[in-house]
């Protein structure tokens, strides 16, 4: 057994309960961020328990439930999914052995559906409940045990109606933003200019002035934040006070980024087959004598954002002994809570966190930070509860972004056109930034208010992870078969901004470079992109989803002069989903790229919740159209000057290409991860287009008119 | 302080509170009316949007006490006797949400674009979707739904 998550929590009570009116509910760790996976989860144990999942029951995640990590890497399906599906399983085979000893039958002589276990062709039956006999199941879940099997299903595969639906549409749907408690005070940060900053002076008459309009001032060191009963009245106080506050506050960091990820100080490291090794950086060699052509290319990405549309927020409330309970839209909360434990110096049992959804997040946004933020706060204000809300601008300027990255790459091809050696070095910054205590005082250094305490929790430094396709190394390992490759990650220090883990992490950008540099290794072949992809790629189920894709654009047809066609391909970690891109795409005269169709076509093994998987395939695709085309952090010597929609600009409505999803589901086969694999292609499938329909190659994203233009003049200098 | 009177969803309200307050804050503190979200503060994500008069109206920034005598419908006051409304109904058989924060001011957009053009052509529906952001990428079934409305081609 190699799910971390029935390792941790083994005992089938824990994860799925039968109440005494016939409700099951379902105990996971991982948590509905937008993507469904309450919806998938319910269809694996209706499923195994015969109980339409729309009458299975989903408790909010809770630090008392199993600790199933954090909700991220696309790995919900493969481990709560999996942990759940055994864990029904075993429930389904203990109710009929219960219900056969009952019923004085053999187990093969029932049946069972919707709550009753039957004698077949008799009228003799009992009720799950009955079969239960008010004990719990007191089994560990099996998971050598019986699956039920394809050809019987009744819902997975299934278009299931997505959950919280009808509730999102009326309003009813309860946020963490929309949660209310008695004597509720509502509360704001006030931040510093900059990320290096002191509070030195606090104008004290305006302290005062507050206080008596019965707002509280919460300091402890550079962190300060605001809180009274009246939201809007707290609103206004925070800019109040942060007109009083004066800051001692360091210039961030402007020089030449894309200089700096390759001239900085870096902790450097080969991958093998995807893993880092704590070896010598074996040098760039001399291309190989069977070489007949040798390219190079640098491609480069910015910083972006997760971009949530709620900002983040967190209740938070202390009782007499301190013990902190908390509600928070973190996609770890177990990892948060040992963090935030280390940070205020109190027993984690004294914290306690559930999770209630809030606005889409992506990663790791403002959430966990929040949350923090929060319980300081709270802790300041005994008795109270606390709804600590970021502005727009707080998220946008202090939520911890998707790295800048770049990547070079070298690759030589025989006189056949075939790919002889391969190298891809990536630069980039962390993109492992969660609150999560690895032993060394990391989880407080992670949550961005423990920096500004009084009492300040250390900088966080970040270490190269070495585990396999991880952060900044994500998908650096080429999925094709080449002779020779050579992988390095560079950990690159003193960037200037704060950065953790945004969908695909390293990933997007990784697979940019190496889904535009295979073009651009075709084009110098003479090669069809598609048959130069194919001839390099032996996996049958790679191969089906490109050339699904291909046959869903169209790609020998003929086109218009001005259309341009790319495709991409990646399968997420090398591990989890398959999925190719194909984008159609015109480029006007202003060098803006419009996006004419979009396809995505994709494997993810056994398909739990159809309509779900086309949700996030569709959805993954859209949002890395938007940070291709438009997404970059921007910043200078005075801070973050993106800081609100329009000056971090998004896809908008009028924007979106027809999206076609193609999904190729193989019943009986392990689900795979699905959540991120739709997002890598995207770049280099449009990048690539953009190459067939102009002949510019842009190795710098976002392809915006100016980037374009650069691209072209750079091609004819 | 002082006391306002809006028409909300059918009722008179009378809230004490400062007049400069957005309408957004008195909606979802003082009514308890939390479907209209707060997204940016900045009018720039249409997550506020409720009806005033029939119109999509973003509400936070623009002060409650410019509300009164005009009539104010939230996403919660759309649906009669438990029925959904037809844009709603559209958006549930479409699928069209992830997170869903974004959802209500959609829904409000396109009820106020079928009250005032219910033969909206392309542009018209991308002009009052304009306003709107939505994170997760569900503008393509958010389309289908809207598209099905307005007598256009479904989306699969």
């Amino acid at each position: 057994m190699s799910n971390p998550s029935l390792i941790n929590s083994p005992d089938l009570d824990s994860w799925i309960v039968l109440d005494a009116d016939g409700t099951v509910h379902v105990r996971s760790g991982k948590v509905d961020i937008g993507q469904r996976i309450s919806t998938a989860l319910s269809v694996l144990v209706g499923e195994e328990l015969e109980i339409n999942p729309e009458r299975i029951v989903i408790d909010a995640p809770d630090t008392s439930y199993p600790d199933e990590g954090i909700t991220s890497g696309s790995n919900s399906m493969m481990q709560s999914g999996n942990a759940l599906r055994y864990a029904a399983a075993t429930a389904r085979r203990h109710l009929l052995e219960n219900a056969a000893k009952a019923l004085d039958a053999a187990v093969d002589e029932l049946t069972m559906d919707d709550g009753l276990i039957s004698v077949r062709d008799t009228n003799q039956s009992v009720s799950y409940v009955e079969a239960m006999d008010g004990q719990p199941f007191g089994i560990p879940v099996d998971p050598d045990v019986p699956l039920k099997a394809a050809e019987n299903y009744r819902w997975i595969g299934n278009e299931t109606a997505p959950r919280h639906m009808a509730d999102m549409v009326t309003g009813a749907m309860t946020y963490l933003h929309d949660m209310v408690m008695p004597d509720m005070l509502h509360a704001r940060p006030v931040r510093p200019p900059r990320y290096a900053a002191q509070l030195t002076a606090l104008d004290e008459a305006v302290v005062e002035r507050l206080q008596s309009d019965g707002i509280n001032v919460v300091r402890d060191g550079s962190f300060l934040a605001v809180a009274g009963e009246d939201e809007y009245a707290v609103v206004q106080a925070a800019g109040r006070l942060a007109r009083a506050a004066t800051w001692a506050s360091a210039d961030l960091n402007a020089a030449d980024l894309y200089g700096q990820l390759t001239s900085n100080r870096r902790d450097s490291r080969p991958v093998i087959n995807g893993t880092p090794e704590n070896a010598p950086v074996p040098a760039l060699a001399a291309p190989p004598a069977a070489a007949a052509k040798t390219l190079s290319a640098r491609y480069e990405k910015p910083y972006i954002m997760h971009g949530t549309i709620g900002p983040s927020a967190a209740l938070a409330q202390a009782d007499a002994t301190g013990a902190l309970k908390i509600w928070s839209h973190s996609q770890g909360i177990q990892p948060l809570r040992s963090s935030m434990s280390q940070a205020l110096g109190m027993d984690a049992d004294d914290l306690h966190i559930q999770h209630v959804p809030g606005a889409g997040c992506y990663g790791h946004n403002g959430a966990d930070d929040v949350t923090f933020d929060a319980a300081l706060v709270a802790r300041a204000l005994p008795g109270k509860p606390v709804m600590l809300k970021w502005t727009r601008e707080d998220e946008h300027a202090w939520e911890p972004y998707a790295s800048a990255m770049a990547m070079e790459l070298r690759a030589s091809l025989d006189t056949n056109g075939a790919i002889l050696e391969w190298s891809h070095e990536s630069y980039s910054d962390t993109h492992l930034g969660r609150p999560r205590p690895t032993g060394g005082g990391e989880g407080p250094a992670r949550l961005l208010a423990a920096g500004y305490l009084e009492d300040p929790a250390p900088p966080f430094v970040p270490q190269p992870s070495m585990v396999n396709h991880a952060g900044l190394h994500r998908n650096i390992d080429p999925y094709y078969t080449f002779p020779s490759v050579r992988a390095v990650k560079n950990l690159v220090r003193d960037l200037p901004l704060r950065t953790s883990a945004l969908r695909c992490l390293g990933g997007y950008a990784n697979i940019f470079a190496l889904e535009s540099f295979m073009d651009e290794l075709a084009a110098a072949g003479g090669a069809d992109p598609l048959s130069f992809r194919l001839r390099h790629l032996h996996d049958p189920r790679a191969r089906d989803v490109l050339e699904a894709a291909a046959d869903a654009i169209g790609w020998f047809n003929p086109r218009a002069d001005d259309v341009g066609r790319g495709l991409a391909f990646s399968r997420y970690c090398n591990s989890k989903t398959y999925a190719a891109i194909a984008i159609e795409l015109t480029v006007d005269d202003n060098a803006e790229i419009e996006i004419r169709n979009a396809v995505v076509a994709a494997d993810a093994g056994e398909v739990a919740d159809a309509a779900g998987l086309r949700m996030q395939l569709e959805g993954g695709l859209l949002q890395a159209v938007s940070w291709t085309l438009y997404e970059e952090v921007c910043f200078d010597a005075d801070g973050i000057s993106s800081r609100d929609w329009e000056t971090y600009p998004i896809l908008k409505f009028g924007q979106v290409p027809p999206v076609q999803v193609v999904i190729i589901d193989r019943p009986g086969e392990p689900p795979l991860g699905a959540g991120e694999a739709a997002s890598e292609p995207v770049a280099a499938a449009i990048a690539n287009a953009l190459s067939d329909a102009t002949s510019i190659r842009a190795r710098r994203l976002p392809l915006t008119p100016d980037n374009l233009r650069a691209a072209a003049m750079g091609a004819d200098a | 302080m002082a006391t306002i009177t809006l028409q909300v969803n059918g009722e008179t309200h009378e809230v004490d509170a400062d007049p400069a307050t957005p309408l957004l804050f008195v909606l979802r503190n003082s009514l308890r009316l939390t479907g209209a979200k707060l997204g940016c503060g900045l009018e720039q994500c249409g997550s506020c949007a409720v009806l005033v008069d029939g119109a999509s109206t973003l509400t936070c920034s623009t002060a409650a006490g410019d509300f009164q005598g005009r009539e104010i419908v939230t996403v919660e006051g759309l649906a009669g006797g438990g029925k959904l409304t037809p844009v709603q109904q559209a958006f549930v058989d479409a699928g069209a949400a992830q997170c869903g924060y974004c959802i209500p001011g959609l829904v409000i957009a396109v009820t106020a674009l079928l009250g005032e053009n219910p033969g909206a052509d392309e542009a018209a529906i991308n002009e009052a979707l304009e306003p709107h952001l939505c994170r997760c990428g569900s503008h393509g079934r958010i389309m289908a739904a809207v598209n099905g409305l307005f007598g256009g081609e479904r989306a699969p």
